[in-house]
C-alpha cells in the first residue's frame, strides 16, 4: 500500500463506485441540486480564469465549474506587440473557449456580471439569471484609471488608443501606424508601477521601430515614463543600439516624462505643469491601472485599488470563498502578467479542491517567465522562481534574472524562437 | 506526502464522504503544473518548446540537476532550475514521467 500513487489507488478502487460515492455524497452536501456536487464559478476568461476553470475540472472531475466571460472569444495581450510589428495577425491571438467546454466540461457562459453578493454566494448577471455558486474565483483583469492623465478617458481612447486591452484597440494602433507618413513621430505614454506586463510599453517600442525601420526609417519613437527604471532596461536599450540606432528615444520620469495631459485636437501630450509639450504623429498612452471594474463593485479592493489576497490560496482576505487571480490581485513578488495569471489559476484550483475535501495544500511554487521580441529573430527573457516566504509571494534567492547582456546573436534569435513556442505552450495550458 | 494523502482518502471513503476524482493534488504536481505554461499541458508541447512528456525520471532530474549546475548550455532553463531543491527535482521529475 505504501507504494500506491493516488491514481492508482483510484483505480484499483474502481472508478465507477468511486464517482457515485462522490456525487451522491456531494449533492447531499450542498443541495444545489447541481449534477456534479460543488459549483465553482469563476469569472473572467483571461490567462487566470481560463487555467484556473480548466485545473479545476483536472483536479476534481465531479465538481460544476461555470465559466463568465463577455466575449465571444479571447484576443491575448501577449503577442499583441507582434502583431503591431506585423509579425502576426490578430486571428493568431484570438482564441476559443471550444475545447474548455467540448474537453474539460466547462459550462462557458457569455455575460457580463453586474454584482457579486458574497454573503448570499449568489452573482447577478446582466441577461441571464442570477447564479449561485460553493467558491467563486474573480480574474476580471485590469480597468484604467480613466482621467488620471488629464483629458484622456475612455471617449478619447477612440482617437489616442491605448491597445492595453488586445482588440479593436490594437488594430486601431495598427492602422494608425501603417498610415503614418515616414518621417513621422510615435510617443508612447508608460505608466507608474504597478501596471500590466512590466515589460509590455518597452517591447511595443521595439516592435513599432521593427515595423518603422522597414517602411518608415526616418521615423521615431519616444517613450515618455513615469518610472526611472523598466523592466529588462539594460538589455532592451542594448538591442535597440543594435537594431535601432538613433531611433527610440526614453524619457524617464524624474526628466521630464511623466505625462499629466493630453490635447487630443493638437495631439500633444503634456508634460512638467504644462511647461513641454510633445507632439505626436501617433500616440499611445498606456493609462495608470487599477483592479477590473467588478472586483471594485464587489468591495475586493484595497484603497490603492488592487485585490488583497491570501498569499497560499488567492482567498481574498475581505470576502470568504472569493478568491482572486491575476492582474486583479496583490500576489507579493509576481509581476501582472499572463504567466503569472496561468499559475496563479493552477494553484487556486488546488487551494479550492483540497479545501473542499480538507485535503492538505501542498507549498504552493510559481513560475514568471516573461518573453519580449525586440526583432523577428531578437528575444530576451526574465524569469523568477516564487515559493512562500514570510507569508508572502517572494522569488526563490540565486534563481532567475534576465538574459546574459552581450550574448552572441545566436543566443537571441533562439530566445525569438522560443518567444513563439511559449505563445503557443501557455495558450493551449490556458485555453486547450 | 503520499501516505498521509492515501490516509486521508482511505478514512474518507469510509466515512463515505467524497474523494478527490481526477488527477492528484501532490507537491509534485503543483510543481510539475508550472512547467507546462511554457512546455504546454502534461509537458505535451504544441509548438517550437521542447515536450518533457514522457521522458523517464532518472533523465529528467539529470537534465534538470545539470541546468541547475550549469553543466548543460541554457537559454532560461538555468535560470528556473536554480529555483528548485534536490529533493523538488526528484518530486517534479517523478510526477512528470508518471503521466499517462
Amino acid at each position: 500500500m505504501n507504494t500506491l500513487t493516488r491514481r492508482r489507488f483510484m483505480q484499483w478502487m474502481g472508478s465507477g463506485a468511486l464517482t457515485a460515492i462522490s456525487t451522491r455524497a456531494a449533492l447531499a452536501q450542498t443541495g444545489s441540486g447541481g449534477k456534479s456536487g460543488k459549483h465553482i464559478v469563476v469569472v473572467g476568461g483571461g490567462f487566470g480564469g481560463a487555467t484556473c476553470a480548466k485545473y479545476l475540472r483536472r483536479y476534481d472531475s465531479t465538481l460544476e465549474v461555470t465559466l463568465i466571460e463577455k466575449k465571444p472569444e479571447f484576443i491575448t495581450c501577449p503577442a499583441s506587440n507582434w502583431v503591431l510589428g506585423g509579425l502576426r495577425g490578430m486571428d493568431k491571438i484570438t482564441h476559443s473557449y471550444d475545447k474548455l467546454q467540448s474537453r474539460y466540461g466547462i459550462k462557458v457562459v457569455h455575460d457580463k456580471v453586474t454584482a457579486v453578493d458574497p454573503a448570499a454566494r449568489k452573482i447577478t448577471l446582466k441577461d441571464g439569471a442570477p447564479i449561485e455558486y460553493d467558491r467563486l474565483v474573480m480574474s476580471p483583469g485590469i480597468d484604467f484609471q480613466w482621467n488620471a492623465i488629464e483629458g484622456y478617458d475612455k471617449a478619447v481612447s477612440e482617437t489616442i488608443p491605448h491597445a492595453y486591452k488586445a482588440g479593436p484597440q490594437t488594430v486601431l494602433l495598427r492602422k494608425q501606424l501603417e498610415a503614418m507618413k515616414d518621417g513621422g513621430t510615435v510617443i508612447i505614454s508608460a505608466p507608474g508601477n504597478p501596471f500590466r506586463c512590466p515589460p509590455g510599453p518597452y517591447e511595443r517600442a521595439s516592435m513599432i521601430a521593427y515595423y518603422l525601420k522597414q517602411h518608415k526609417p526616418k521615423s521615431k519613437v519616444i517613450i515618455l515614463d513615469t518610472k526611472d527604471k523598466f523592466s529588462k532596461q539594460g538589455l532592451f536599450m542594448e538591442g535597440w543600439e543594435k537594431l535601432y540606432p538613433g531611433m527610440i528615444e526614453w524619457v524617464a520620469g524624474s526628466e521630464g516624462g511623466k505625462v499629466e495631459g493630453v490635447d487630443v485636437k493638437g495631439m500633444t501630450l503634456v508634460t512638467q505643469s504644462g511647461l513641454v509639450k510633445h507632439k505626436g504623429d501617433v500616440i499611445n498612452i498606456i493609462p495608470p491601472q487599477k483592479a477590473g471594474w467588478i472586483a471594485q463593485e464587489s468591495g475586493l479592493t484595497n484603497d490603492q485599488g488592487w485585490c488583497p489576497v491570501n498569499q497560499k490560496t488567492f482567498e481574498s482576505t475581505l470576502h470568504k470563498d472569493v478568491y482572486v487571480i491575476g492582474d486583479s490581485s496583490i500576489a507579493g513578488a509576481m509581476p501582472k502578467s499572463g504567466h503569472s495569471a496561468n499559475n496563479q489559476g493552477k494553484m487556486c484550483a488546488a487551494a479550492i479542491v483540497t479545501s473542499l475535501y480538507d485535503l492538505p495544500l501542498p507549498e504552493p511554487s510559481h513560475v514568471n517567465t516573461c518573453y519580449s521580441l525586440l526583432s523577428d529573430d531578437y528575444g530576451i527573457t526574465v524569469a523568477a522562481v516564487y515559493h512562500l516566504k514570510d507569508d508572502t509571494i517572494a522569488g526563490v534567492e540565486g534563481a532567475g534574472g534576465v538574459s546574459p547582456s552581450d550574448a552572441p546573436a545566436m543566443t537571441r534569435k533562439r530566445e525569438a524562437v522560443y518567444a513563439g513556442g511559449w505563445y503557443d505552450s501557455i495558450t493551449a495550458d490556458s485555453f486547450g | 506526502m503520499r501516505k498521509s494523502l492515501l490516509f486521508s482518502m482511505i478514512t474518507m471513503l469510509a466515512a463515505g464522504i467524497p474523494a478527490v476524482a481526477g488527477a492528484e493534488v501532490s507537491r509534485g504536481a503543483i510543481l510539475a503544473s508550472t512547467c507546462f505554461s511554457c512546455h504546454g499541458t502534461d509537458g505535451k508541447s504544441p509548438g517550437d518548446m521542447p515536450s518533457i512528456y514522457g521522458v523517464p525520471a532518472e533523465s529528467l532530474v539529470k537534465t534538470l540537476q545539470d541546468f541547475k549546475s550549469g553543466m548543460r548550455p541554457a537559454t532560461v532553463m538555468d535560470r528556473h532550475a536554480k529555483g528548485y531543491s534536490d529533493d523538488e527535482i526528484h518530486e517534479i521529475a517523478d510526477y512528470l514521467s508518471k503521466i499517462k
